[in-house]
């Protein structure tokens, strides 16, 4: 018997489990990206989870930390299954390996490992990805459950000839934006590629798990349900998109996109729930988390809006990443019996 | 609660703030066991630390005997409480002996060895209420009465504290919201009379108006009995409380029941509020009524561990092992003892270890009631900085943050983020899925900035002594060169004077005369 500090008694939560719980969450968003995007999408995902479950192992290695621990705490196979999530989902083998790779080792392992990384691992990769890579990073497959190839035939889709130019076609957003460079306004580039229903389900170009918006917010209630992730940050991103895609589109319907579109397009709801809400990169505290929601949603917005690029989630993800150290710094909780200024309550008001 | 006037806009904060964690409370073992006495051991060690405070000083000696309720320790400073002896018998000594201390190291007791007789010293009853508020803060005081909650405050001091400050609320602290921990659920359901006569007893010694009874909402027989014992009391007021760990903090209680925050480094009294244990209650209406200082008290004996868990009322002094072979003994091998509950309790390391006026508990927890936490890094995983913790915080601490100023040796910059303000409740260590001994962290922090502020004041003595020894020898030279050049200047003078009569001499004398008054 030797003493030992109190308390006497652990939660049942652990790391490991928390994890597990993401990625069940990410089960039926996944299969229906099987399911509409065929083998190629299954090998991608198999590909960037092994890479970031090798690169784990290297790094761990040489960095003499306990490996088969790293491995099993979850957390490589989670990096790899998001970015799987966020790219392309008939992207070639090797932007799923290179992808992986450079989420653990670059973006986590660099930076002290697990808890240490100042940005989404995920996101970091997909970035570097897409501005290397913009051509593969951008082939985007109409959804075609009937017309997909078989277990080998992908296998040559994904180890070498990529996505026939015929099956590629513009997201929502990337048709929207090179409609609008040639003048043509949304009540016209929107006819025929825009139905909320057909986008909640997810009928539409987009990446490998991103695309079924329901299904994600399922998932992402579930793990408010279980308490892995709050409220504020998943709501807080929604309305940071919903609400200047609101007014701009009220004041320009022909101009700005609406927020329902918004919404429904690219990985909002897959962000929201799943890639903004890690915990090592966003605030700690509940204003924190809310203003990091905030900023999200609103930054998604104004590079979907105004910037080069059609999609800006992984852009404004990371740009908030980087001020969550700060945010936190100015959002301290108010500690009981002092004020705001960190100062004792007078007695007399508090009586 | 619908008397209690709390702003709307605080009511509204409470819905949001979510603070604490609702443990597995485990109650259920006990909850149902009434209170039985444990026998009497063979030794009694009555250790002269039992309250916070410096220790009372022992005036028996070996081989005399005493009778029960005799004071065999006497209270030493102005935070200090009495002993007793918890029955009649023969002192066998003073000794360092195994004692329930966080260091886990022996300090003194004084022994007795019971001759069966249980002999008491004569008493008598009194009416408390022909007493002044000073008469029941003295025979408090003479009792030996501390918090019985595990805090072991003395409760003298809070009750003369009442008479020099207006204190208009009492509240008792029924909240008992560690897990397993149940007896004050069985004394407030077995013995609501005593806890009520008691709060009317402090109310009358402090002059306060009200007193309001906390009590968890899962204590539903608890509540009952308070109430229909306090039907006929206006004054007394049982007050439901949600089940949520710690509700049973001081600041965590007040705060719920009436409002308001005891400010930062403050104290209840300082927003009109005196707190105290029902225990403490009951055993001011025993000591008050009767005159019986405490010399025992309930123990919830639990723990998967443990062959017929229960509670029992027993006197201080007995040996926890005695506790535990009266509740059957062990069923399976115990992974950890705890005196005290699972959140805050004090592992121990031998089952010599007597119950004290504090012990709430004595548990027998199984491998895996504990949880793998340790006390080091070796089971803890990284911080993934999930914030459980810090929405766990009952006081609005962000404790991942401090842990790791902590651990970077930044012991100021944790206090400028609040360590000072942590309760060490462990609210953070039981959510924490990394299992990073957070509390540890901050206790032996906490631990370390009192060393250093010891040290600091030894320096800054030590520098006092040397500056004045400096100033003394300064003095002192500077007095010597004075005195020095005083009689160099007298001996000029006396000189001066000299020559002066030798030259006014040579003058009117002869030199043959000159040479004649002055012989070689």
């Amino acid at each position: 018997m030797n003493v030992i500090s109190s308390p006497h008694a652990h939660g049942a939560r652990s790391v490991g489990r928390v994890m597990l719980l993401v990625m069940l969450a990410l089960v039926p968003a996944t299969l229906a990206g099987f399911w509409r995007f065929g083998w190629p999408a299954v090998y991608l995902w198999l590909i960037t989870i092994l890479s970031c479950l090798v690169a784990e192992a290297f790094a761990t290695r040489i960095r003499g930390i306990d490996t088969g621990r790293a491995l099993f705490d979850g957390s490589a196979v989670l990096t790899g299954w998001l970015l799987a999530m966020s790219l392309p989902p008939w992207a070639p083998w090797w932007i799923g390996a290179l992808g992986g790779a450079f989420a653990i080792v670059v973006t986590k392992h660099l930076f002290g490992g697990l808890g240490q990384n100042l940005f989404n691992p995920a996101m970091a990769a997909r970035v570097m990805l897409l501005i290397s890579f913009p051509v593969e990073m951008t082939q985007w497959l109409l959804p075609t459950p009937d017309a997909l190839p078989g277990a080998m035939d992908a296998l040559a889709i994904t180890f070498g000839a990529g996505v026939p130019d015929a099956m590629s076609s513009a997201s929502l957003l990337g048709h929207v934006k090179s409609e609008a460079t040639k003048g043509i306004l949304l009540d016209q580039s929107l006819i025929g590629h825009f139905s909320a229903g057909g986008f909640g389900l997810g009928e539409r170009q987009g990446s490998l798990g991103e695309t079924s918006a329901l299904l994600l917010l399922g998932g992402g209630l579930f793990l408010v349900f279980q308490r892995i992730i709050g409220l504020r940050i998943p709501l807080a991103f929604l309305a940071g998109v919903a609400l200047p895609a609101a007014i701009a589109s009220t004041a320009a319907p022909s101009h700005y996109l609406g927020p329902l579109a918004h919404l429904l397009s690219g990985g909002v709801i897959l962000a929201a729930f799943f890639i903004a809400t890690d915990y090592v990169t966003s605030p700690s505290t509940p204003l924190g988390q809310w203003i990091f929601g905030l900023g999200c949603g609103l930054l998604t917005w104004i590079i979907r809006t105004w910037g080069a690029y059609p999609e800006g989630i992984a852009f404004a993800v990371m740009l908030m990443n980087a001020t969550a150290p700060l945010i936190d710094q100015y959002t301290r909780p108010r500690i009981f019996g002092r004020g705001r200024d960190g100062r004792a309550l007078n007695p007399a008001q508090s009586r | 609660m619908g008397s209690l006037a709390i702003p709307p806009l605080a009511r509204l904060a409470r819905l949001l703030n979510s603070w604490g964690v609702h443990p597995e409370g485990r109650k259920q073992l006990t909850a149902d066991t009434s209170i039985a006495r444990v026998p009497l051991p063979a030794r009694l060690v009555l250790p002269l630390s039992q309250h916070i405070g410096a220790p009372a000083r022992p005036i028996v000696e070996a081989g005399q005997r005493v009778l029960r309720n005799q004071l065999i320790a006497e209270a030493q400073g102005a935070i200090s409480a009495p002993i007793h002896a918890p029955t009649s018998g023969t002192i066998l000594g003073i000794a360092e002996v195994p004692v329930p201390h966080a260091s886990g190291l022996p300090g003194p007791a004084i022994l007795l060895e019971p001759d069966g007789l249980d002999e008491a010293l004569p008493s008598e009853e009194i009416d408390p209420f022909s007493l002044s508020g000073e008469d029941i803060s003295r025979r408090v005081a003479e009792a030996g009465i501390v918090g019985m909650g595990g805090a072991t405050f003395p409760a003298a001091v809070k009750l003369s504290l009442g008479q020099k400050t207006r204190i208009p609320t009492l509240i008792l602290n029924g909240g008992e919201c560690e897990p397993y921990l149940t007896c004050d659920d069985r004394l407030m359901r077995d013995r609501a009379d005593q806890v009520i006569d008691g709060a009317l007893i402090i109310l009358h010694a402090i002059g306060g108006s009200e007193a309001l009874i906390g009590v968890e909402n899962n204590k539903p027989e608890a509540i009952a009995a308070l109430q229909s014992a306090a039907a006929d009391t206006p004054t007394v007021k049982v007050v439901a409380v949600p089940s949520r760990y710690p509700m049973g903090s001081e600041k965590q209680l007040i705060e719920w029941i009436t409002g308001r925050e005891i400010p930062a480094g403050g104290r209840p009294a300082d927003i009109g509020v005196m707190v105290q244990n029902v225990g403490t209650a009951a055993a001011i209406h025993r000591a008050i009524r009767y005159g019986e200082p405490l010399t025992s008290r309930i123990v919830t004996v639990s723990g998967g561990a443990v062959r017929t868990p229960r509670n029992v009322e027993v006197r201080v002094g007995t040996p926890l092992s005695a506790l535990l072979d009266f509740c059957g003994g062990l069923k399976a091998e115990a992974a950890r003892y705890v005196m005290g509950g699972p959140m805050m309790g004090m592992s121990v390391s031998s089952l010599e270890i007597p119950v004290i006026k504090g012990s709430g508990g004595l548990l027998a927890l199984l491998a895996d009631e504990v949880g793998s936490q340790g006390a080091d890094d070796a089971s803890a995983g990284p911080c993934i900085r999930c914030a459980s913790c810090v929405g766990a915080c009952p006081i609005g601490l962000m404790p991942l943050d401090m842990a790791a100023l902590i651990k970077g040796g930044e012991l100021a910059a944790s206090v400028d983020i609040g360590l000072k303000d942590c309760i060490g409740c462990g609210t953070c260590s039981y959510v924490c899925p990394s299992k990073i001994p957070l509390v540890h962290y901050f206790n032996h922090a906490k631990g370390e900035l009192a060393a250093q502020d010891r040290a600091r004041m030894k320096q800054d003595a030590i520098k006092q002594l040397a500056d004045a020894r400096t100033a003394r020898m300064e003095q002192e030279a500077r007095e010597k060169a004075e005195a020095a050049a005083r009689r160099k200047a007298e001996r000029e003078k006396a000189k001066a004077e000299a020559a002066a009569k030798k030259a006014a001499a040579e003058a009117s004398t002869s030199p043959a005369n000159a040479s004649e008054e002055s012989p070689a």
